[in-house]
């Protein structure tokens, strides 16, 4: 069983040599790959059971002892990632062969786009699976450089243009990554992250923020987050909609992933929670107030992501258990709809021609299906009962109401606020991709939409639906993967056996409180604030 | 824990060499500066590995005396890591080369757009100071008007920006360079390689026509 763990990295890499060798054979590379990811979306699923039966599961490679060697963990929260995830790329992937049969086949280089992609999936899975810091970074880097391939597909002039700012910026958030893995080796001696919850507990706290504070900094890049988000709304509009539909999907929630294993795992109740929550406040709101100013539709999309990264943050930060099991729902929910939209958008620029909502216009009655397929997605994003964004949302401000502070109370109101903003954002697409009176260009311009395209988005939105149908199990699912996160035994105990996960220092209770040696501090995150 | 003060001494310049490199607005400076700053931060790990030893062979001697070997492994991982990241961002250094003539990082889309409209606003009034136009060419562009070789009145010196994404053709690909003749030569060429993309070919040869047609 453990050994399954290694082959979500394993059949990708796989998979893109072969498809690599395959370069002449359109047809059989695609094969290959549906095939490849198909394999991963039910090795997800059958983790996710192992995880909720058996609990967490660890993959020694080479049988090295934890500290020395690479280590794979899978417990819920991997698990749910990893299923979320291959199902979106898989996805995407079906939605995007069709467009060898759209018009844009010319101006994509194919032989290179389905290595990529399998790449680009290797290093998502290698990152959520990753025992170890050094793995993470080697994961990060894995999927970073097929996302610098796959956004300068054809070397077109506005795609090198967007790529030189997304190349730099992501090439220094590694580098500080690589850094502060540097400092944590010198600190503590080990990358394991088990080894490091144990030994990080015991360092002083001032190296311990030096430290929390260079990883946060690396991976909030990564989740633009908003100070360090402004390199997202500039790259991703000019990739090829499949393309950008996986990167605002996916790249974004592994940085938060990673931030959610910093804040519980390493640093439980650091200090920064003010710091973190205030990040996401700033995030929600002037991400969507861009996206209310902006006039091109997949600038829109991109600021309404830079703007819902805060709700993920909002609920890491108060690290409770109702908040972060809230977060996790909602980075499920996310990863589908944020994807689903932008291959809504790839619909529409397929049939409009363009993504200026200035130039669109009639969409409603030339194009009634996607008129669908936007609409829902678009409500689901902004909180609409009763899709999956109003549970997520709701269960957000729940936890918000339970955490009781001031902090708690701004965020609240922030989020609501965000979530009507960005109602409008949404009704401004409507009114002008869909009810404007169609210029002449685009009611001459009949081209058929491809099933295959309107079929993958179909079955985007269907998996949304069942995350609001199935909104009650998911959620007592996400409540268990919060509360082992939170209390950290089981991932130690698991990697390192229990002896270790006993020298555990802090845990976290069901309140939110942190328990040190077993004494409970009432208020301890105030206290800290002030010492 | 001994420290080796060279070892930092020597990261700490590489960094800031680095960091000096990537402020500037070239592609290719950028590139280098992130090869100086990664070499830098290699070296951090070597002094995170602890004070020199015997090399750390099974059975050569006492472990205790030996380096700590799991640094060297990861460094090595990182040199092969921004190796391949350093051909990419050279490659692509090359390709805005080849499209544009330079290689400038270009302005943030949103600054330009803001400094566009505000000129539009303040059309009437007098023209804004050359300390707060935002890009490089922008600000070649009033030095130059200042000594009297300016251009005309009426010119935005935006527009003579290269840098500015709201210029560059939209999606245009290699495949779009060159003309039609060549196009077509390029299209020969691939029909004999393969015979069996012959209708796909044509069809394209078809929408490329129509394409030269609409503009």
């Amino acid at each position: 069983m453990e050994l399954l763990l290694a082959l979500p990295v394993m059949l990708p890499l796989l998979g893109a040599a072969i498809t690599l060798l395959l370069r002449h054979h359109t047809r059989l590379q695609l094969g290959l790959a549906v095939v490849t990811l198909v394999a991963i979306f039910t090795i997800a699923l059958l983790l996710a059971w192992h995880v909720t039966q058996h609990g967490v599961l660890v993959l020694q490679i080479g049988n090295w002892t934890p500290q020395l060697g690479i280590v794979l963990v899978a417990d819920r929260l991997t698990a749910l990632m990893l299923t979320v995830s291959s199902f979106v790329t898989l996805a995407v992937l079906v939605y995007s062969s069709a467009q060898s049969v759209s018009e844009n086949v010319e101006r994509t280089p194919v032989a290179i786009y389905h290595p990529t992609y399998l790449t680009l999936v290797a290093g998502v899975s290698m990152a959520f699976l990753a025992g170890d810091l050094f793995n993470l970074y080697v994961g990060f880097e894995v999927l970073l450089a097929s996302s610098y391939v796959l956004l300068t597909l054809g070397g077109s002039a506005s795609r090198v243009r967007a790529a030189t700012t997304y190349v730099i910026v992501s090439v220094l958030s590694s580098v500080i990554f690589l850094s502060a893995i540097a400092a944590v080796y010198a600190a503590a001696g080990t990358v394991n992250m088990a080894e490091l919850a144990v030994r990080l507990d015991g360092l002083e706290p001032g190296t311990r923020m030096i430290l929390e504070l260079m990883l946060l900094v690396a991976f909030a890049i990564k989740a633009a987050i908003f100070p360090l988000s402004a390199w997202l709304p500039d790259s991703y509009p000019t990739a090829p909609a499949p393309v950008t539909a996986v990167f605002a999907g996916l790249l974004t929630k592994v940085g938060i992933y990673a931030i959610l294993r910093l804040e519980t795992l390493l640093f439980p109740f650091s200090q920064i929670s003010n710091l973190l929550l205030a990040a996401a406040g700033l995030s929600l709101f002037i991400g969507i107030l861009g996206a209310v100013a902006q006039t091109d539709l997949k600038r829109v999309l991109s600021f309404t992501l830079v703007s819902h990264m805060g709700y993920m943050l909002f609920g890491i930060g108060m690290v409770t258990q109702l908040g972060m099991a809230a977060t996790i729902y909602y980075v499920a929910h996310h990863i589908t709809v944020q994807s689903t939209l932008f291959l809504a958008a790839g619909l529409i620029e397929h049939r409009g021609g363009t993504t200026d909502l200035i130039k669109l216009g009639g969409l409603q009655k030339l194009a009634p299906l996607i008129a669908v397929l936007f609409f829902i997605p678009a409500m689901n994003l902004a909180g609409i009962p009763p899709f999956s964004g109003f549970i997520g949302k709701v269960g957000l401000i729940e936890a918000g109401i339970a955490y009781d502070r001031t902090s708690g109370w701004i965020l609240i109101a922030v989020s609501v606020l965000t979530s009507l903003l960005t109602l409008y954002a949404i009704a401004k697409i409507w009114n002008r991709a869909f009810w404007q009176e169609p210029s002449e260009e685009i009611i001459a311009r009949d081209v058929p939409t491809p099933r295959v395209m309107t079929g993958a988005t179909t079955a985007m939105i269907a998996f949304s639906l069942a995350l609001t149908v199935f909104a009650g199990p998911l959620m007592t699912y996400a409540d268990e993967a919060a509360h082992s996160v939170l209390q950290r035994t089981p991932y130690v105990g698991a990697v390192l056996g229990d002896e270790a996960a006993g020298d555990l220092r802090y845990r976290i209770d069901d309140q939110g409180q942190r328990v040190d040696n077993g004494i409970t501090q009432l208020d301890g995150a105030a206290q800290e604030v002030g010492g | 824990m001994h420290v080796s003060l060279a070892l930092l001494l020597t990261a700490g310049v590489l960094i800031a060499c680095g960091i000096y490199l990537v402020l500037e607005r070239t592609l290719s400076r950028i590139v280098l500066g992130f090869v100086l700053a990664g070499n830098g931060v290699n070296l951090l790990f070597i002094v995170a590995a602890g004070p020199i030893g015997s090399p750390p062979f099974e059975g050569s001697g006492d472990p205790e005396s030996m380096t700590d070997p799991l640094p060297f492994a990861m460094v090595l991982t990182a040199i092969v890591i921004s190796l391949g990241i350093t051909a990419f961002g050279m490659a692509l250094a090359y390709r805005a080369w080849q499209l544009f003539g330079h290689d400038e990082v270009p302005d943030d889309v949103e600054d330009r757009r803001v400094l566009r409209r505000r000129r539009r606003r303040s059309e009437d009034a007098e023209r804004l100071p050359w300390s707060q136009a935002l890009s490089e060419e922008a600000r070649r562009g009033a030095i130059a008007h200042s000594q009297g070789l300016g251009t005309g009145e009426d010119e935005d010196p935006l527009g003579s920006d290269l840098t500015s994404a709201e210029d560059v053709p939209q999606d245009a690909t290699e495949a779009d360079e060159g003309d039609a003749d060549s196009l077509r030569e390029a299209m020969r060429r691939r029909r004999e390689h393969r015979r069996g993309d012959a209708a796909a070919l044509r069809h394209e040869i078809r929408d490329r026509t129509s394409d030269e047609e609409d503009i």
